[in-house]
């Protein structure tokens, strides 16, 4: 019997029948030479200590909040708003003239009597007090779960207070009992942004001209990625929506392609930009240095530019003739150890790559919220059941506009690139990891304990909420989300800043120190002379 | 920083920036763990439990775990039983604790959930415990949650047992740290009281690293002390806010006599929360506490000239506001401004009576506010010094004022679980944080011709 499988009835083992055999349609051992499904997106177990959060957290806190020049206002009580209030590491900037709110949490504050009343009166009071206060370009409604309870029409009223005050004002169901995980809230708010914002200004573009999707500009990844991008002579039209401003998500469909860094969170707006604009996406890595160089060849692929191509290769081969050495040196410390990975419903995959390169195996991954096509790959879309969770977040669908629509590749060519580059591809997580390894979707705080004991890793990638319980154990955890306030992490500069914080995280000698001397060394039997005359 | 903060301020009736105050259940959370192999439970959707587990995680920096009734659309609809049936089931099955604490959130307080008779029809396992707290986010604040929650303990497990007689104090530490519970167990050590003190977190959210995880460490009361509360001879209260509704409880409950004390924060709270175990339980003034208040007095005189006449704005939490304030007036500091986001009309009475006493007619004091406000009071009348929690230090920047960080959360700095401030040791740390953090300033940003090496 296999390491993983001896894992695995270990673990299982601690559950209840029917929490086991829930728990257990998750767990997958890789087996390449089969085609292996796993379930995922499912609704998590009352009473097991989940790291998974709400609709409302995938919503305001993931994709709306990091948009900088907005009012965002969350309409329910206090918490909601306070949580997700810079607790993401989401950096963004004002443009120049323009507004930044990210240091700032808006919210209705809502008491009993407007639970027993009604809150709508406090929130059209709270826009005009936004609007007055701040004239924002824009202004976002996120419900928190009484606000759908009570029935509060936020979305008549985000229309009455946009005639009023002639501006934009999106609201968003994103109650946190919806769907299963942070994913509905993504839908939710990616589905706003397709109808109400993206299309609705036409600056014209420059040449190769790209969004990036998916990017959250966490601990400063976007500005990294865009440094480089720039210096190849990219224009990024838009970023959905790290360090956002929402002028340049409505001109979005103006680019010329869509590079899809986080696929869970993205993968279906990008696929209806093209359906409705014309503009195609691509899948890209941009963390690791062989992820990032391969994102920017697919790249210079796709827009087919002899000049663009060569700038590319120049500025690949300086930025990796850069950081090669620092690299070599963190592969020299690092070589050999093991890593788990439990974060999103991308980033478990993303970094396989990264800590390859200095030396360290995934040995365990699963996501928080990823869906089955975020473990299996895109061709299993099709075949994936809807359930009763997934069926009341809201699907869109798009159809070509025909005024705005323009083919950017000619469909032959097309064809061709298909082969070549990952355009609207995604072969998911599982097709990244070794034979004999555990792949675990929604992984819970005992099953974590288990993994952690057993295996003893060198290196948890996860969260905050497990992380100091894996240190406990001896490990070191790094948060995954939030990269331990450190970054960025994306692209050439962030491979070495990753890899600088995991050698000072796996090799600090503070761990030397958890067993103390007494219970290493013989303790001598003896006494301090002289005690019983001075006492 | 903050640059969209300008004007002067003006109530507002539908919008709050930057909340001064945050919703009952982290609190509730924060009080269970006090007790010794508790899981708190959260009812609600998994995103309340997951936010509270995280922010409790980045001021702890240690494991919290908290169980949820993971709510979907159709427990909306069909009422949260089940999911808490099934959630206590798995929980015991899984999890083994002595005690599941439940906490509501505003989605089942909202849809009418009967959580206590939930539980009722639920089969707890011999032995086990189950207690329940009511703390809807949509009414008063963390506070409110931590003081409902050390309610509930009282409520559902303390007993006064006829015919025995009581003895003992009871302790209620408040909503403070894991480092001031450690040392008011130490101060009541020392001064010999028989004493139960809940909840304790003490050595549950600073615990040490041994190479080995236990889900439930030593620490926290255990559901025997709690039960025996009924039996004691009195209570004694630390911070109105979050500790007297429980003494309230055991008062109507068991007649236990409640006291309610400010938290023994500065050197006046302490001498009175001091000579309140020695009026309850006689015995002479313990000798090491005396030289540590001696030290304290000797620190104040020595380096008063460093604070002496600065204005100071604090906001947090009431309890810990009510104490600093006394404590800031004591120092011979100028408190400008005291500002809360939790509702309670006695906390305004109580600072604007100091105020009063201390001659400060142009000092103010405010509930249920927010930190816009404040920063845009701080912009109109300029202050030396703000203290609050972590969540100052983005005025702090803006205005370049020094920040003394106390209170709850910090969620970006260490120390706080380790060192108390509470007490004469405590009132000694605070008033360091002050000097270090007015002198620090003064040294970045004086001349260069006024930069001193003695001071």
């Amino acid at each position: 019997m296999s390491e993983s499988k001896k894992l695995v009835d270990k673990v299982l083992d601690i559950y209840p029948a029917k929490v086991m055999k829930n728990r257990k349609s998750h767990m997958v051992i890789k087996d390449a030479s089969v085609k292996q499904e796993i379930a995922a997106n499912t609704r998590a177990i009352p009473g097991i200590i989940t790291n998974r959060g709400c609709a409302y957290a995938g919503c305001k806190g993931v994709v709306i909040g990091p948009i900088v020049d907005m009012v965002h206002i969350v309409h329910g009580p206090v918490g909601c708003s306070y949580y997700a209030w810079g607790t993401r590491r989401n950096k963004g900037k004002a443009r120049e003239g323009g507004q930044n709110f990210l240091e700032y949490a808006f919210t209705t504050d809502m008491q009993e009597s407007d639970i027993v009343f009604g809150g709508e009166k406090k929130l059209r009071a709270a826009i005009d007090e936004a609007v007055e206060l701040f004239h924002p370009k824009a202004i976002s409604i996120s419900a928190t779960c009484p606000v759908g309870l009570i029935g509060d029409d936020i979305h008549a009223i985000a229309r009455d207070k946009s005639k009023e005050h002639g501006l934009k004002i999106l609201a968003f169901s994103c109650e946190g009992y919806k769907g299963v995980s942070q994913s509905a809230g993504h839908h939710i708010a990616n589905n706003k942004l397709m109808t109400d914002v993206i299309g609705t200004i036409d600056t014209p573009a420059k040449e190769f001209s790209i969004n990036l999707l998916g990017e959250y500009n966490i601990g400063g990844d976007e500005w990294e990625i865009a440094r480089v991008l720039t210096k190849i002579g990219y224009n990024i039209i838009s970023t959905m929506t790290g360090n956002g401003a929402i002028d340049e998500i409505a001109n979005a469909h103006k680019a010329d392609l869509n590079v899809i860094q986080c696929h869970r969170s993205i993968n279906y707006v990008a696929e209806m930009v093209e359906t409705k604009y014309g503009l195609p996406w691509i899948k890209v890595n941009f963390i690791g240095v062989e992820g990032f160089s391969k994102a920017l060849r697919d790249m210079a692929k796709y827009f087919d530019d002899p000049a663009l191509t060569a700038r590319t290769e120049a500025v690949i081969a300086e930025e990796t003739t850069s950081i090669e050495e620092e690299m070599a040196g963190y592969k020299a410390l690092l070589d050999g150890k093991t890593a788990v990975l439990f974060v999103g419903g991308s980033r478990a995959h993303h970094y396989q790559g990264l800590l390859r390169e200095i030396g360290i195996e995934t040995i365990v991954a699963g996501y928080e919220f990823g869906h089955r096509d975020d473990y299996e790959g895109r061709d299993v879309i099709p075949y994936i059941k809807v359930d009763a969770d997934s069926r009341n977040i809201e699907e869109i669908h798009v159809e070509k506009d025909e005024k705005k629509y323009s083919l950017r590749i000619p469909a032959s060519r097309a064809e061709q690139l298909k082969k070549e580059i990952p355009w609207a591809s995604y072969d998911g997580l599982l097709s990244e990891m070794k034979d004999g390894t555990l792949v675990i979707d929604d992984l819970n705080h005992i099953e974590t304990e288990q993994i952690i004991k057993i295996l003893k890793p060198e290196f948890f990638g996860s969260g905050i909420k497990d992380k100091y319980m894996v240190q406990k154990m001896g490990v070191y955890a790094k948060q995954m989300h939030s990269y331990d306030y450190s970054g960025p992490y994306a692209g050439y500069q962030g491979a070495v800043n990753f890899s600088r914080d995991v050698a000072a995280g796996i090799l600090t000698p503070a761990w030397k120190y958890i067993t103390a001397p007494w219970y290493k060394e013989p303790l001598l039997s003896g006494k301090v002379e002289g005690v019983e005359q001075v006492c | 920083m903050l640059d969209e903060t300008k004007g002067l301020y003006k109530k507002r009736t539908g919008l709050k920036i930057n909340p001064a105050k945050t919703c009952q259940p982290i609190g509730a959370m924060y009080a269970a763990l006090g007790i010794h192999k508790c899981l708190p439970h959260s009812h609600g959707s998994q995103g309340c439990c997951s936010y509270h587990r995280m922010h409790l995680t980045r001021h702890y920096r240690d494991p919290i775990v908290a169980s949820t009734s993971s709510f979907t659309e159709g427990a909306c609809v069909f009422g949260g039983k089940s999911n808490l049936k099934k959630g206590l089931e798995n929980v015991f099955h899984i999890y083994n604790p002595d005690v599941v604490a439940v906490n509501t959130t505003c989605l089942s307080e909202t849809i009418g959930d009967d959580v206590g008779e939930i539980i009722k029809s639920t089969d707890v396992p011999e032995g086990k415990t189950v207690i329940f707290a009511n703390t809807p986010s949509y009414a008063g604040s963390h506070v409110t949650g931590f003081s409902n929650m050390c309610k509930a303990m009282v409520t559902h497990v303390s007993e006064k047992k006829e015919g025995k007689k009581a003895k003992g104090i009871n302790i209620l530490p408040g909503y403070v740290e894991p480092s001031d519970m450690m040392e008011i167990k130490r101060i009541a050590t020392l001064l010999n009281v028989p004493f139960t003190m809940f909840p304790d977190t003490s050595n549950v959210v600073a615990t040490p690293n041994t190479g080995n995880y236990s889900m439930y460490p030593e620490g926290g009361t255990t559901i025997k002390e709690i039960r025996r509360a009924g039996n004691a001879i009195a209570t004694v209260a630390l911070g109105s806010f979050s500790s007297e509704a429980a003494a309230y409880e055991l008062e109507k409950k068991c007649e236990v006599v409640p006291y309610i004390m400010k938290e023994p924060i500065g050197i006046k709270a302490t001498d009175a929360f001091i000579m309140k175990l020695l009026e309850l339980n006689g015995g002479n003034m313990d000798a090491s506490l005396e030289f540590e208040r001696g030290q304290l007095v000797d620190v104040m005189v020595d380096v008063h000239n460093h604070y002496h006449g600065k204005k100071v704005a604090l906001f947090g939490d009431p309890d810990i506001l009510i104490a600093m304030t006394e404590f800031v007036i004591d120092l011979g500091m100028i408190p400008t401004l005291v500002l809360t986001g939790t509702p309670g009309k006695a906390f305004v009475a109580e600072i604007q009576d100091m105020f009063d006493q201390a001659g400060l007619a142009e000092s103010q004091v405010m509930i249920e506010e927010d930190l816009f406000t404040f920063h845009q009071l701080i912009k109109a009348s300029p202050v030396d010094l703000i203290i609050g929690n972590t969540y100052g230090k983005y005025i702090a920047r803006a205005e370049q004022v020094p920040l003394v960080r106390m209170g709850w959360p910090i969620l970006d700095r260490v120390g706080h679980s380790y060192f108390p401030v509470v007490g004469y040791k405590g009132a000694l740390r605070i008033i360091e944080k002050i000097t270090t953090a007015l002198l620090d300033h003064y040294d970045q940003t004086c001349e260069e011709e006024d930069f001193e090496l003695v001071m």
